[in-house]
């Protein structure tokens, strides 16, 4: 994988990044540093552009102006698998994953590319002892062991988002973005898939979209609030917290109904 | 439940009863089908068979394992065929070159095909995939009248097996030779497909098939991944071509044109093609009803089309797919519970289609049978099929068998329910 993980250089650094759809303008120049290792949470109310970002990051849609490097590397360009393989894996919003494939050969096929399989066909699959040894270590950790060889399509919704972190961290990445995480699920589920974030994402850079305050402040290190395109706030938790802007734009409605 | 821990350490050894046994006894049934079905037709028969198989297999290889609809498939198997005659035609070359050899070529000419039509086909898969691979086959096959010196125009080309140089002896002048070459190219092939289906890119086309963008945020390209999967198809479908190439000794226009690209994907898609051994059913189901149904009634083709339909609205798996199904009931043993609903339901189910189909031929024969020819013959029975007694018992025996089919498909309907439901108190 990536070994360039060098002190001074961020792990992710946006700079002054802008993106217009037709005239509207989503994302209005932000600039972001993210350290290795950290935990960084981005909140914002619904349509400030938490997605349009996470997007630009990745390679979905390309930026109108402004870079994105990744370790020090800039990403303009750069197709989602490219900047795949330099290490960023990314989940998705709404549940993304290979519906009629089972469980297990979802895990597999996300270790294919890191395990250095390539595009190879002169390889068999199920000869490689590692791989089946490092899918199985994954399912266990995301806990769906006993789901091994059912289509991932016919998982529960908690199970299919598990599914999901367990194949975006999968690669190796070092870097893991994470889109709602928690999004529609209930408190038990919820309690669930942040300790099964915690555990995989240590010693990783973690950038996560999340509405639930609660899952935030308990596991970001930093955040940085977005409204209307723009980072209007960035820092630890509790000085987010007690930003007045943050409050009057969105933090204080949001906690009150946190509580 | 509990085994499972074990099993995580476990990888299933690379040779066992379960994954050898299906091939060992395919060699074996091919090896010995000749002296079953041992007549000049029947080989025949077999031999169409083999070499449509390796094509629906390869077609398969982008409809069910890569979920790229090909509208033009034709065009890599005639291509590849086309390229094997001509070997055969350049008689110094061909004079070194034992028979059994040629298939290769046919995949080599097929793969570079795909090599060029896939660099810029494969981009993106669905709608625009289909209407490239639908203006490339027809494009290809309108070339057959252009460039005449490769596809010889209307006529085609022909060439002579039996110039090639004798392997171990072997001139290939015999029907039954050329199924035991075909049987071989058979096996061989379709063992290497399956193959390529257990590689990781071969995996990875599954994945792209359900879910391209996440497999380009795994690292994989999509397009790359579509694109390996294209041209080890075609290179099937060359092996195919040149498998026509000396089963025929000719090929035409008809090698390369809509109609066998939409033979193939009917049969493919009849046979389930989300199995590898799908495809195989769909070839040989449909070169029965083509071959033997073809003999009894002019009509075959439209029963051939009422069945994909059926398939298509309701058993989208096809025949493979209804195989499968069973797995569950075999598996919780319960496959008794479903004998009797089944015979109560498919023998007036039969009778109905039977009477169905009797209805069509008698008012096809009546309109369309030369003027004074009043008799028919079906079920080995003759009757004048002016008669309205006729026109009475064939309705009759269509709607007493809908009606008894309907009457018993609840009853069929609950069975399947208890059959896939665990016993109580047995583990899930």
């Amino acid at each position: 994988m990536n070994a360039m993980t060098k002190t001074g250089v961020a792990a992710l650094k946006l700079d002054d990044l802008r993106k217009n759809f037709g005239k509207s303008e989503i994302i209005r120049g932000i600039d972001l540093e993210i350290g290795d290792g950290e935990r960084h949470a981005v909140i914002g109310p619904n349509g400030a552009g938490k997605s349009t970002l996470f997007n630009l990051i990745t390679g979905r849609f390309p930026p109108t102006s402004g870079k994105v490097y990744l370790h020090g590397q800039d990403l303009a360009g750069k197709a989602p698998y490219e900047i795949n393989r330099m290490g960023l894996s990314r989940s998705f919003q709404i549940t993304n994953i290979f519906p009629k494939m089972t469980v297990f050969e979802n895990v597999r096929c996300s270790l294919l590319w890191s395990e250095g399989y390539r595009y190879s066909f002169w390889n068999i699959v199920n000869r490689a002892q590692h791989l089946t040894e490092e899918a199985d270590r994954i399912l266990e950790q995301i806990n769906l062991t006993e789901r091994r060889e059912l289509p991932a399509g016919v998982l529960s919704y908690a199970e299919q988002r598990a599914l999901e972190i367990g194949i975006t961290m999968a690669g190796g990445a070092d870097v893991i973005m994470l889109d709602e995480p928690t999004a529609g699920m209930s408190h038990s589920e919820t309690d669930y898939i942040v300790d099964l974030i915690r555990k995989v994402t240590e010693k990783k850079t973690l950038i996560m979209v999340e509405h639930d305050m609660g899952v935030v402040f308990g596991l970001a290190d930093r955040i940085s609030v977005l409204v209307y395109g723009e980072i209007i706030a960035t820092g630890k938790p509790e000085e987010v917290r007690a930003n007045a802007r943050v409050q009057e734009a969105y933090l204080g409605a949001a906690l009150e109904a946190e509580h | 439940m509990t085994d499972l821990t074990q099993k995580t350490a476990h990888v299933p050894p690379a040779v066992t009863l379960g994954n050898t046994l299906p091939w060992i006894l395919s060699i074996a049934f091919l090896a010995i089908a000749p002296q079953i079905f041992s007549s000049n037709s029947a080989i025949t028969i077999m031999n169409q068979m083999g070499i449509t198989i390796v094509f629906a297999l390869a077609y398969n290889m982008l409809l069910g394992q890569g979920g790229m609809l090909s509208f033009g498939h034709a065009v890599y198997m005639g291509v590849g065929g086309f390229a094997c005659v001509h070997i055969m035609n350049m008689e110094t070359f061909f004079s070194y070159l034992p028979l059994p050899f040629l298939p290769i070529f046919g995949g080599v000419v097929g793969m570079l095909l795909a090599v060029i039509v896939g660099s810029f086909s494969t981009r993106r898969a669905g709608t625009v995939f289909a209407m490239i691979s639908l203006g490339v086959g027809e494009l290809i096959a309108a070339c057959s009248v252009i460039i005449v010196v490769f596809f010889g125009g209307e006529e085609g080309i022909s060439g002579d097996r039996t110039y090639g140089m004798p392997f171990f002896g072997i001139e290939f002048l015999q029907h039954i030779e050329v199924y035991y070459l075909t049987a071989f190219w058979l096996l061989l092939s379709a063992f290497l497909m399956f193959m390529f289906s257990r590689t990781p890119v071969g995996r990875m086309a599954n994945a792209v098939r359900d879910n391209p963008e996440r497999a380009e945020f795994l690292g994989y390209s999509s397009r790359w991944v579509r694109f390996y999967s294209f041209v080890a198809s075609g290179f099937f479908c060359g092996i195919a071509g040149g498998l026509f190439a000396i089963n025929y000794e000719i090929l035409t226009e008809e090698n390369l044109n809509l109609a066998t690209s939409g033979g193939i994907l009917l049969m493919t898609f009849l046979g389930g093609a989300g199995f590898f051994f799908g495809p195989v059913i769909g070839a040989v189901v449909f070169i029965l009803l083509q071959t033997v149904l073809g003999l009894q009634t002019d009509l075959w083709a439209l029963y051939v089309g009422a069945l994909f339909l059926a398939t298509v609205m309701f058993f989208p798996g096809g025949f493979a797919g209804l195989l499968m199904m069973h797995v569950t009931p075999i598996r919780l043993g319960k496959m008794h519970v479903l004998y009797v609903p089944y015979l109560k339901t498919f023998i007036p189910g039969i009778l109905a289609v039977l009477g169905i189909c009797s209805v069509i031929e008698i008012v096809f024969h009546a309109r369309h049978a030369p003027l004074g020819d009043e008799d028919m013959t079906i079920f080995w029975t003759t009757f004048n099929s002016h008669s309205i007694v006729a026109w009475i018992v064939a309705i009759a025996i269509a709607v007493i068998g809908v009606w008894l089919t309907k009457k018993a498909a609840p009853g069929l309907v609950e069975a399947w329910h208890e059959a896939n439901t665990p016993d109580k108190g047995a583990s899930a």
